[in-house]
């Protein structure tokens, strides 16, 4: 792998930087891996990147339907946060938090991590005891999340408006200063390629069309387009095609596939400081280095493949947008897109052994994957190398269904999230 | 925003007068003291989330009221078959087939 560094760039600036190669292979797949990931989004590039590095496991293809990093990883709001209400995801995603920081350093790659601020509004008085035993139970976790008075919150955002004459007024926040934003592709690209470097085949364009499985039950490998691909392990990682994976090893899943919207306006000077989240009246925002404001709405109702949600729902958050934020009413919006996120009963995502001998699964990480993609991989690798869960992950299984040890962030946070 | 169809008003309107409900036909146990914890997690959490045909429950909230039953493609959010509550679970591939999926 070619190291980036300031030498490089100045070497490659005499030859206008046209010879800087490619960042990691096209192989076609061999006849026999140890472990085979289905999904080549963030969360599966970082757990083949993890399998490589920290076990040794240098026998691993990745394996993708579409391009690397197409799915959600390219079509989220890039939001990284830890102040979840559960000490199990505190534990999750403060692990992630802690990567998240040497991210660009570890991958020799810029991931962008910027540590801008995620701040929560609350509009009613619920809002106001929800977010301060969020912030309580962070606190004895060990997870930074502070209550600010409405003024504050101007100070720490000065676009936001806190009059009082709005239909729902800001009556505080709660900021967790560590949170922020990373760039996305980046991030899939910077494992990509650090993954490549350490042996890992990353195989696009090529769907899997089915998991086989032995005499006694155990993974034998995947059918694909590309023909019968042998692996010991098979770890999927497919977001909200999940359930459809799944179904080929005949194992169901506590899954449903909806489509979630965001959407971005034309680039404009810095004017936006932090990200803002209001869970009352669904709005996520956050202004990109290029300058375009990102924005996140909420789900549709129904389960969906469509990769395209519903117009109502974006201008419920558009509306919510305008009020908060008065001077971006005149702002245009240039593009809007879906992804499809799988939503698990209790909001909490499933890193996981399974029923299936040599079949581990990560999934349904819903509407918030991204800013756990570090941590996520770390822990899923250290499970399929070890075929067991990683201290960190252990409670996230697909058993606390049947045992009712559900860790239940949806009631937590009153929407998704 | 889907068009939906109330099987029991008679009209179609704005997907936004109807709550989704999730999937259709799981059928409640008849006698829950008798249910294993394996069955009640399929009843309670497993669902089916099919890329495709799906029979959903829908209830018309700012209508009727009433719960009724749609057949709906989740790849193109086209709705085949809308029919009431109680009647018996339609032939799903064979929709499919005739909607030339």
């Amino acid at each position: 792998m070619k190291r980036y560094s300031f030498l490089e760039l100045a070497k490659n600036a005499f030859s206008a930087h046209q010879n800087w190669g490619r960042q990691w292979r096209a192989p076609e797949p061999k006849a026999e891996y140890d472990v085979v990931i289905v999904g080549a989004g963030g969360h599966g590039l970082a757990t083949a990147y993890y399998l490589a590095k920290e076990h040794g496991v240098h026998s691993v293809a990745v394996i993708e339907k579409g391009w690397l990093g197409g799915g959600n990883t390219g079509r989220n709001t890039t939001i990284v946060r830890s102040n979840y209400l559960w000490e199990e995801s505190a534990g999750l995603y403060n692990h992630a938090i802690g990567l998240w920081q040497g991210l660009s350093q570890e991958l020799n790659y810029n991931v962008m991590y910027s540590a801008r601020g995620v701040m929560m509004l609350a509009h009613t008085v619920h809002d106001v005891q929800v977010a301060q035993r969020h912030i309580h139970a962070n606190r004895l976790a060990g997870v930074q999340n502070e209550w600010l008075t409405p003024e504050q919150a101007k100070e720490y955002c000065p676009p936001l408006n806190i009059e009082k004459n709005i239909r729902y007024p800001v009556m505080g926040a709660a900021l967790q200063r560590v949170g922020g934003t990373a760039r996305h592709d980046a991030v899939a690209w910077g494992y990509a390629r650090g993954a490549d470097a350490l042996g890992v085949d990353i195989i696009q364009n090529c769907a899997v069309t089915g998991i086989r499985r032995g005499q006694n039950g155990a993974v034998e490998g995947v059918e694909t387009a590309k023909g019968f691909i042998k692996a010991k392990k098979v770890g999927v990682v497919a977001a909200g095609h999940t359930s459809t994976i799944m179904d080929m090893a005949g194992v169901r899943m506590p899954l449903e596939s909806f489509p979630l919207q965001a959407l971005v306006s034309e680039p404009v000077k810095p004017a936006f400081p932090c990200v803002v989240m209001s869970n009352t009246i669904h709005a996520y925002i956050s202004q990109s280095d290029k300058g375009e404001l990102v924005i996140g709405a909420g789900t549709d109702q129904f389960i969906s493949y469509s990769q395209a949600g519903g117009i109502h729902i974006s201008n419920h958050t558009i509306d919510a947008i305008c009020e908060l934020f008065p001077h971006f009413r005149r702002m245009r919006m240039l593009r809007n897109w879906g992804g499809i996120v799988d939503v698990t009963p209790d909001r909490s995502p499933i890193l996981s052994k399974t029923p299936v001998q040599g079949l581990y699964v990560n999934c349904g990480w819903g509407t918030g994957g991204f800013k756990a993609t570090p941590g996520s991989g770390h822990v899923f690798a250290h499970t399929i190398a070890k075929d067991e869960p990683h201290k960190i992950n252990a409670p996230f299984t697909i058993d606390r269904f049947r045992t009712g040890r559900l860790i239940d962030e949806a009631a937590a946070a009153a929407v998704a999230h | 925003m889907l068009l939906v169809y109330c099987p029991y008003c008679d009209v179609e309107r704005a997907e936004t007068e109807f709550a989704c409900r999730g999937e259709a036909h799981i059928a409640r146990p008849a006698d829950p003291t008798q249910v294993s914890d394996e069955d009640w997690v399929n009843y309670l959490y497993m669902r089916t989330n099919t890329k495709g045909v799906y029979a959903e429950r829908w209830r018309h909230i700012h209508g009727c009221g009433r719960f009724f039953n749609a057949v709906r493609d989740t790849v193109s959010d086209r709705f085949l078959k809308f029919y009431k509550a109680g009647e018996t679970m339609p032939d799903l591939e064979a929709i499919a087939k005739e909607a030339g999926k």
